[in-house]
């Protein structure tokens, strides 16, 4: 089911939290909303959910809305709320049935969908241990769990894999990637190499505005079109390597790299490429070319150029 | 219906799994028989009559303590420990958890009035007791609680501590049962009369006596509505649009 967010602004009294934004997410894709603390993520992701309601603007979910079908709405999405909230002196089986007869499932699907949960987050050995006797990462499960009874369509997750340790990381992201297949899903997280890894799409928004929208690729290249290589060359003089480098046609800037020998980064000009340039200039002075990389722009330098300034 | 019994289950499932029924029950049958059988000027024994009058005037008194202690919890620990938000984002409406836990509140209420029944049963054996009055008497009792749990719930829906949750409630508790009836005794007029219609006093000693009247279970029901009305306002006030 599709979530459309349509011109949210959500103010707390006079401070405006989140500001006239819209996206989609269609089924089957995975979302993941990045930005700084504070951006309006969480709110955005309550208003989803129709904890909040919105200040102005208009959230649907397949065909419902969040504010005139908040009924209908709750039992379409499962939510993990931020900081993960559990009743800690309930056993987890008895907590997951709970969760399931308010969502309304059927008496006679419940063992089934009790055990498939379970089963699915891997606390099948543990269902009749008390929330608080366990381990955050396992808490972490039963909040996923709980989010998943209902076999929801869409799904709300505010930091999913905060706390983890690496292993659960890789897990709880592969689970959330098998669910993304056929359902909706929005996530939250600060850590730009999960959102990279698990989603689809990536949304960034900084006090309350988008200010990206798209894949991880599509971001770096809005970020920067710009060609940079990593050069290595064996023998040589520094500055006889540095100055003939600079001297190339489509260079923008060199600079040495510092404590090593003949390392340098290139950025080319815009739209253009220097590769062939640099090897010609290698084979001319006869010097020993051992490295030629061209640098990825990273996520976390797009994401702290769109968020910083 | 069926989701508001699902809450009430949990809520009651919480109270008997965490010790605090317990103690509470523990407390409440403990300072009532005690003021009830020992001799304390307001005993049983005292009035050398067959009746449980004096209990109902004892537990008039312990349950304005009971109650706020027993609804302290309801939403405030909810709030601290963030819960809410997972309770109220699943299909379920402001007012089915606000009456559930309503709910729970009272089953306990009548758990504690049940475990006193052996002393209507001692009294019945040593004397003619008025069987009519003595359920009357009880069915006041829970209708001054049901106006209790009612502001005691409203309480703890607006703050997070459960401590300040229950010096909320006895504060508003106490002016319906204490500081009306002073007022009115020593005013007269139309702001005594006010005054004496607020209190609860007026309304629970006809009760303790026998006498049932209409406008005295409205009077109670009044204030368990308007107690779970201003809750779900406070639950409500998140959706407020700025």
């Amino acid at each position: 089911m599709d979530i459309e967010v349509r011109n949210f602004t959500k103010m707390y009294g006079s401070y405006k939290a989140v500001d006239n934004i819209s996206f989609k997410v269609k089924t089957g894709e995975v979302l993941g909303f990045l930005g700084p603390n504070g951006a309006g993520k969480t709110t955005t992701m309550k208003a989803i959910t129709t904890y909040f309601a919105p200040s102005s603007g208009e959230i649907t979910i397949g065909n419902y809305s969040v504010t005139r079908q908040p009924e209908k709405v709750k039992t379409l999405i499962g939510y993990l709320p931020e900081n993960n909230p559990l009743y800690q002196d309930m056993a987890i089986i008895d907590y997951l049935r709970y969760v399931a007869l308010l969502q309304g499932v059927k008496k006679n699907a419940l063992d089934e969908r009790l055990l498939e949960t379970l089963t699915v987050c891997g606390l099948m050995n543990e269902k009749h241990k008390n929330i608080n006797e366990l381990s955050k990462g396992y808490k972490q499960r039963v909040g996923l769990a709980q989010a998943l009874i209902h076999d929801p369509e869409a799904l709300i997750l505010d930091e999913p894999t905060s706390g983890l340790d690496p292993n659960q990381i890789v897990e709880i992201r592969d689970l959330i990637k098998r669910i993304g297949k056929e359902k909706t899903v929005i996530l939250s997280s600060h850590i730009l190499a999960e959102v990279e890894a698990t989603c689809d799409r990536i949304l960034i928004i900084n006090k309350g505005k988008i200010v990206a929208d798209g894949t991880a690729s599509d971001l770096r290249h809005q970020a920067s079109n710009d060609e940079i290589l990593k050069i290595e060359i064996e023998d040589g003089n520094t500055n006889e390597i540095y100055k003939a480098l600079s001297e190339l046609p489509n260079a923008a800037s060199v600079d040495i790299i510092k404590d090593s020998d003949n390392k340098f980064e290139f950025h080319s000009r815009p739209q253009t490429t220097s590769k062939r340039d640099v090897f010609n200039l290698c084979v001319s002075k006869g010097w020993t070319l051992t490295g030629l990389t061209s640098v990825e722009t990273k996520l976390e330098d797009v994401f702290r150029e769109l968020t910083t300034n | 219906m069926n989701k508001i019994w699902t809450l009430t289950k949990k809520e009651l499932k919480t109270f008997f799994d965490s010790l605090i029924a317990y103690i509470l029950l523990v407390l409440f049958l403990g300072v009532t028989g005690f003021f009830t059988w020992l001799p304390s000027g307001a005993d049983i024994f005292y009035r050398k009559q067959a009746s449980l009058d004096s209990f109902f005037l004892i537990c008039f008194w312990s349950l304005f303590f009971f109650v706020p202690l027993l609804t302290m919890r309801t939403f405030a620990e909810e709030k601290r420990s963030g819960t809410i938000e997972l309770l109220l984002t699943k299909p379920v409406t402001d007012w089915q958890v606000v009456i559930s836990k309503y709910l729970s509140s009272m089953i306990m209420i009548f758990i504690a009035l049940a475990l006193t029944l052996p002393y209507y049963i001692t009294i019945a054996r040593i004397g003619n007791i008025d069987h009519g009055a003595t359920l009357s008497g009880y069915l006041g009792l829970l209708l001054l609680s049901s106006a209790y749990a009612g502001i005691g719930i409203f309480a703890s829906s607006i703050t997070k501590n459960q401590i300040v949750a229950v010096l909320l409630s006895l504060c508003f508790c106490v002016f319906f049962h204490l500081i009306c009836g002073t007022l009115a005794n020593t005013m007269s007029g139309t702001l005594g009369n006010i005054f004496n219609y607020l209190s609860s006093a007026t309304h629970f000693e006809p009760m303790a006596r026998g006498i049932i009247d209409t406008a005295d279970v409205i009077y109670f029901l009044s204030i368990t509505f308007l107690g779970l009305t201003g809750a779900v306002a406070a639950l409500s006030q998140r959706k407020l649009k700025d």
